[in-house]
């Protein structure tokens, strides 16, 4: 039986789960204490939860210490905390940090930001798949290069960077190296000592955790990485990040952690073969489609390319917000220009060179631990019911069936 | 975005959907907008002896405030003279389908997408008197 509205934006968040949410309760009321506190048994028990997830996130990640874990208000804490934290300690050894055009807007912004209080930022374009070549962070580091961000898994278009290799050629060059590792947390691999990360962003609510948690990992050996803090108080994680600690937040995404670690693989693969069938469905039953990011999601030689839940497919001819509009009973999302405050298309796909005619066409589905069979299908027929009643009124799409090149046209804009 | 009633009413069941002619010496074709601004607007009117707009049809590519500002435009202009069409008001489209701000340019889309298919109208019956003439 479904139920409506069906949730398949799971890039965007994802529901707690059950079990996540069960062990956090306790904290809110008879085992509230405050984790700072050492005098009394209330402050212990808080303390001891905390541990308990700072394990098992370590785990998960494998980080060698759980005191490698920061607990932050979220991942855009943490990328703030990791860009401008190591900009600013490390600044006297160099001033150049590189990132690439695809980075979550909470770097991209952090980096602006640097570069107003005089740091240089190098900025790697991509592939049209979305990937960030060795060769090209090889040639942008430069002797005074102390940090190199690049996100474990993008948002939009689900491209899977090949970290381990970056993460080798940033070591060998002695330059720090921080993943954005939201979106690919629980959904790849990903493990901070076989890929040579020294920094990387976390947060719970994409795992199936609570909203207003999240981690930043900070590597304590070979290299022991510094930060200075963004936030003065209480001296709290070790100075890195003082406040209060939210205690039944981090509970749940302690619990979510281990339950990722446990459960991802088999996740993983059940995502992947639901996601697979939507592909499958939208590109057999209409023409002119097409897939932004990696596709197929899996290289020959086994590289995972894009992340299992992500599905991303511009459908020519009709816009983007349009196909929203029609699918009032799919939480879906779209890189449209109507869809932002901007009126831009979205800067992922263009950073993949994707021409703004098909940018503005992109829907992108993200599926996840609840999504089902009934659902994939039901969301199938309910997007190529769309898409065919839209092309029938799109000017567009009768033009290009009567061979006309729409490139031809001088069009007016505005 | 939260749209109005009059915009989902319009987007759900939209009036004159079509294709007329475009070589019938009778039919006007105004082709406003561009694919990479995400809208495209084709708007047809067929205007008879007395210059009487006698059908009027649509196909849009863009966002529901587009496609519901042409829908209407296309049922207001019908049974209008091509005088009378030439002064509908974008502020008229914006204000019956209650658009926000940030969408008033899809109404602009539709007055601009009137007064091209009027002036194509014009063109050709222009160049059909001369013709006649020469």
């Amino acid at each position: 039986m479904l139920k409506f509205p069906i949730y398949m934006d799971y890039h965007a968040t994802t529901p707690v789960d059950r079990r996540a949410l069960d062990e956090m309760l306790p904290y809110f009321t008879e085992s509230f204490g405050n984790a700072a506190s050492r005098t009394h048994a209330f402050g212990w028990t808080a303390e001891a939860a905390v541990g308990v997830a700072r394990e098992r996130i370590a785990s998960l990640i494998n980080a060698s210490r759980p005191e490698e874990i920061i607990f932050t208000s979220g991942a855009t804490e943490s990328d703030n905390l990791a860009i401008k934290g190591v900009a600013e300690f490390y600044q006297e050894k160099g001033k150049h940090i590189i990132t690439t055009r695809i980075e979550h807007k909470a770097i991209l912004d952090s980096c602006k930001r640097l570069e107003k209080q005089g740091f240089e930022v190098t900025y790697l374009d991509v592939t049209k798949e979305g990937f960030v070549t060795p060769e090209a962070l090889k040639a942008a580091i430069r002797p005074d290069t102390i940090l190199c961000s690049v996100m474990l898994a993008n948002n939009e278009v689900g491209t899977v960077q090949p970290i381990a290799q970056l993460g080798a050629i940033c070591r060998e060059h002695g330059v720090l190296f921080h993943t954005d590792a939201v979106q690919g947390i629980g959904r790849v691999d990903f493990d901070v000592e076989a890929m040579n990360v020294d920094l990387a962003s976390i947060t719970s609510h994409k795992m199936y955790g609570p909203k207003g948690v999240g981690a930043l990992y900070v590597r304590r050996s070979k290299p022991r990485v510094r930060l200075t803090a963004l936030m003065d108080g209480g001296g709290h994680e070790r100075g890195y990040r003082s406040g209060t600690l939210n205690v039944p937040g981090i509970v749940g995404f302690g619990k979510a952690a281990e339950l990722a670690k446990a459960e991802w693989r088999e996740e993983a693969a059940r995502v992947t073969a639901l996601r697979d069938r939507l592909h499958s469905k939208l590109t057999t039953a209409l023409d002119e489609v097409f897939v932004n990011g990696p596709w197929p999601a899996v290289a020959p030689d086994g590289t995972l390319l894009r992340l299992p839940n992500n599905l991303n497919i511009s459908f020519a001819y009709v816009e983007g917000e349009s196909i929203l509009m029609s699918l009032k009973t799919l939480s879906v999302s779209s890189g449209s220009a109507c869809t932002s405050a901007s009126l831009e298309p979205s800067y992922v796909l263009r950073a993949l060179g994707i021409e703004e005619e098909l940018a503005h066409t992109s829907i992108r589905y993200g599926l996840g631990r609840f999504s089902t069979v009934e659902e994939v299908d039901y969301a199938a027929e309910t997007t190529i019911a769309s898409i065919r009643r839209l092309r029938d009124l799109s000017p567009l799409y009768e033009m290009a069936k009567e061979g006309i090149d729409l490139k031809s046209i001088a069009w007016t804009g505005h | 975005m939260a749209y109005s009633d009059k915009v989902i009413e319009h987007y759900e069941h939209p009036r004159n959907v079509g294709t007329l002619d475009k070589n019938d010496d009778n039919v006007g074709t105004g082709l406003v907008g561009a694919p990479a601004c995400g809208d495209v607007m084709r708007l047809q009117i067929r205007v008879n002896d007395d210059g009487v707009i006698e059908d009027a049809k649509f196909k849009t590519f863009g966002c529901g405030s587009a496609i519901a500002s042409s829908s209407l435009a296309t049922e207001w202009i019908k049974g209008k003279t091509i005088d009378e069409a030439a002064t509908l008001k974008n502020e008229t489209i914006a204000q019956e389908l209650s658009l926000p701000p940030v969408k008033i340019h899809c109404s602009v889309l539709a007055e601009d997408a009137i007064k091209s298919a009027i002036e194509d109208f014009r063109n050709k019956q222009a160049a059909r008197r001369e013709a006649l003439k020469g």
